[in-house]
């Protein structure tokens, strides 16, 4: 059964107020279409969790949508802080919960596997156990040793963006895939965007690629350039300047009002935003082929 | 050698450079550890095998990556895997020999603060976070940090520990049998710090020209110089030069730190 649905109903119908949001991706595939969508729609009281909170993060607190963040590292990443983020939280507008990448993600691996808890090493650094009394302390039952532990995190909405899909979800994801399986699998909802939809012959041509399958996906979204300033392998480049321009950006808040208003509220969805980029963005950000040697499934 | 000339941030880059082995496993952070791990293995450390917490094993990144999520770190690297496993299999399980990390603030003991400056709930300065260091410096089997080196950077103790050094001594870090041995070396635009027998971090070398004096007013606490401190050699063109063709526009290496 075909789940394509445009991207404007999959956010109007599967993202609700107050909802716990995870919008996948380490700093690859990060679908900041949705985020702008969501921004658009004007959602409220979100939380929204992420290892790392990225640009977009930092757009959906500007524009108010976010009542808490989950996360583990809140920094523009190579560039700096998250300006808008930090203020808020700095200013105790905005609840905030805090891991490290791995109890972060092992978190997700628990909520995916419909686990309560999982445990990991001790680190020996202490302080941030002692803050987030969501980390506890097990005796390891099969030895004297102790466990650290954290809960499972199963957010009641997933959106990770994908290179390419079929129409019932079946992924096909390479590069870095960072926690996307984990959001999909952990998430009560899941709305994935395809730079591109594909018959399911060419899903299955390659099966080992298929990340996160579609039984897993409560709606497909044909989304091309979704991660844009992200990127997305093989079809576009990251836009670093864009990274460092948000830093300047994001020091005015005045700044950030207008630049909601020009590239979120005055365009009506992606493609218009990806036209207003223009040629010069595009040439930019324009990568040249590199291609993996085709592996031989068999014929049986 | 005289006329060669180098900014504070490739001097920490270069010095940095020269305590990797070849066949290292490191786990690299963005900036100028990225870029003294590439110096290492286009260097003395042909073999080194760089990992990223993204999730890339064997990066060969053509160009210096911004962010260490970059693309160029995954065409032709070896293999990608997801953070689960980059964390859970590699760094948890020790297949990882050095963690190599910045540090906003790192203590007597090596502890490291790069979560907040000041009290948690009201800092005074609010830090990115943990990302990856907590684990990397508990399970790797020794640690780097590059840091330049000012006294607000080096507090006698830091006011959060995100990442463990040797806690409040060498004695406490060992009873905990974390698997990895902790800081191994500081790089900072002065000198090398290393950790005595106490793990208390000592001035063991100096870069040319500085004097150990600089380095102990630049330090929070009282810095102890070792018995036979010794001198850093100048980065050499070579270094400087291969180096510099990774940072074509100076992004890290212009700074001072």
């Amino acid at each position: 059964m075909s789940k394509l649905t445009p991207l404007r109903d999959a956010v109007a119908d599967l993202v609700h107020n107050g909802d716990c949001v995870y919008a996948a991706g380490f700093t690859h595939l990060i679908p900041f279409a949705a985020g702008h969508e969501i921004i658009r729609q004007r959602k409220r009281d979100l939380v929204l969790a992420r290892a790392t909170p990225d640009l977009v993060y930092d757009q959906l607190v500007a524009a108010g949508c976010a009542r808490k963040v989950i996360f583990s590292y809140a920094g523009n990443p190579g560039v700096g802080s998250l300006r808008i983020m930090r203020a808020e939280i700095e200013a105790g507008h905005l609840e905030w919960e805090e891991f490290s990448h791995f109890s972060m993600i092992t978190r997700l691996t628990a909520g995916a596997a419909g686990l309560p808890f999982l445990p990991m090493n001790p680190t020996g650094a202490g302080d941030l156990e002692r803050v987030n009394p969501a980390f506890r302390r097990v005796k390891d039952p099969y030895s004297d040793g102790e466990v650290v532990t954290v809960p499972a995190l199963n957010p009641d909405v997933a959106i990770v963006h994908v290179q390419r899909a079929d129409a019932e979800g079946n992924c096909h994801l390479w590069g870095i895939v960072g926690e996307q399986k984990e959001a999909a699998f952990a998430s009560a909802r899941v709305i994935v965007t395809a730079e591109e939809i594909v018959e399911a012959a060419v899903i299955r041509s390659d099966p080992n690629r298929t990340i996160i399958p579609g039984l897993a996906v409560t709606a497909v979204c044909h989304v091309p350039h979704c991660a844009h300033p992200s990127y997305t392998q093989g079809y576009y480049d990251r836009d670093n300047a864009f990274y460092l321009d948000w830093d300047r950006i994001s020091a005015d808040p005045e700044r950030v009002r207008a630049w909601l208003d020009e590239w979120v509220y005055g365009v009506q969805d992606r493609d218009e935003y990806w036209q207003k980029l223009g040629a010069e963005v595009h040439a930019r950000l324009k990568v040249e082929p590199l291609w993996s040697e085709p592996v031989n499934y068999g014929r049986y | 050698m005289a006329d060669i000339t180098y900014t504070p941030s490739e001097l920490m880059t270069v010095n940095a450079a020269r305590l990797l082995r070849d066949g290292d496993v490191v786990f690299v952070g963005v900036g100028l550890p990225n870029l003294a791990c590439n110096l290492a293995r286009r260097t003395h450390a042909p073999h080194l095998v760089m990992i990223y917490e993204a999730g890339v094993i064997g990066a060969q990144p053509a160009r210096l990556p911004l962010s260490i999520g970059d693309p160029t770190l995954v065409s032709g690297a070896l293999s990608v895997c997801s953070m689960y496993e980059i964390f859970a299999f590699y760094l948890q399980r020790g297949y990882v020999t050095v963690g190599f990390m910045g540090g906003a603030q790192i203590d007597r003991y090596g502890n490291v603060s790069a979560t907040v400056i000041g009290d948690y709930r009201h800092p005074k300065v609010r830090l990115p976070g943990s990302g990856g260091s907590m684990e990397i410096a508990a399970f790797a089997d020794r640690c780097y940090f590059l840091t330049p080196h000012q006294k607000r950077r080096f507090p006698e103790k830091c006011d959060f520990r995100t990442s463990a050094g040797f806690l409040d001594g060498r004695a406490s870090r060992q009873a905990l049998g974390l698997r990895g041995s902790g800081p191994a070396a500081v790089v900072t635009d002065l000198g090398l710090l290393e950790p005595n027998e106490d793990g208390e971090l000592v001035l063991t070398a100096i870069h040319p020209g500085v004097q150990a004096d600089q380095a102990r007013q630049n330090t929070g606490w009282e810095l102890r110089v070792a018995p036979q401190l010794t001198a850093t050699a100048a980065p050499t063109d070579e270094e400087l030069s291969i180096l510099r063709q990774f940072d074509p526009d100076r992004i890290y290496l212009s700074s001072t730190g």
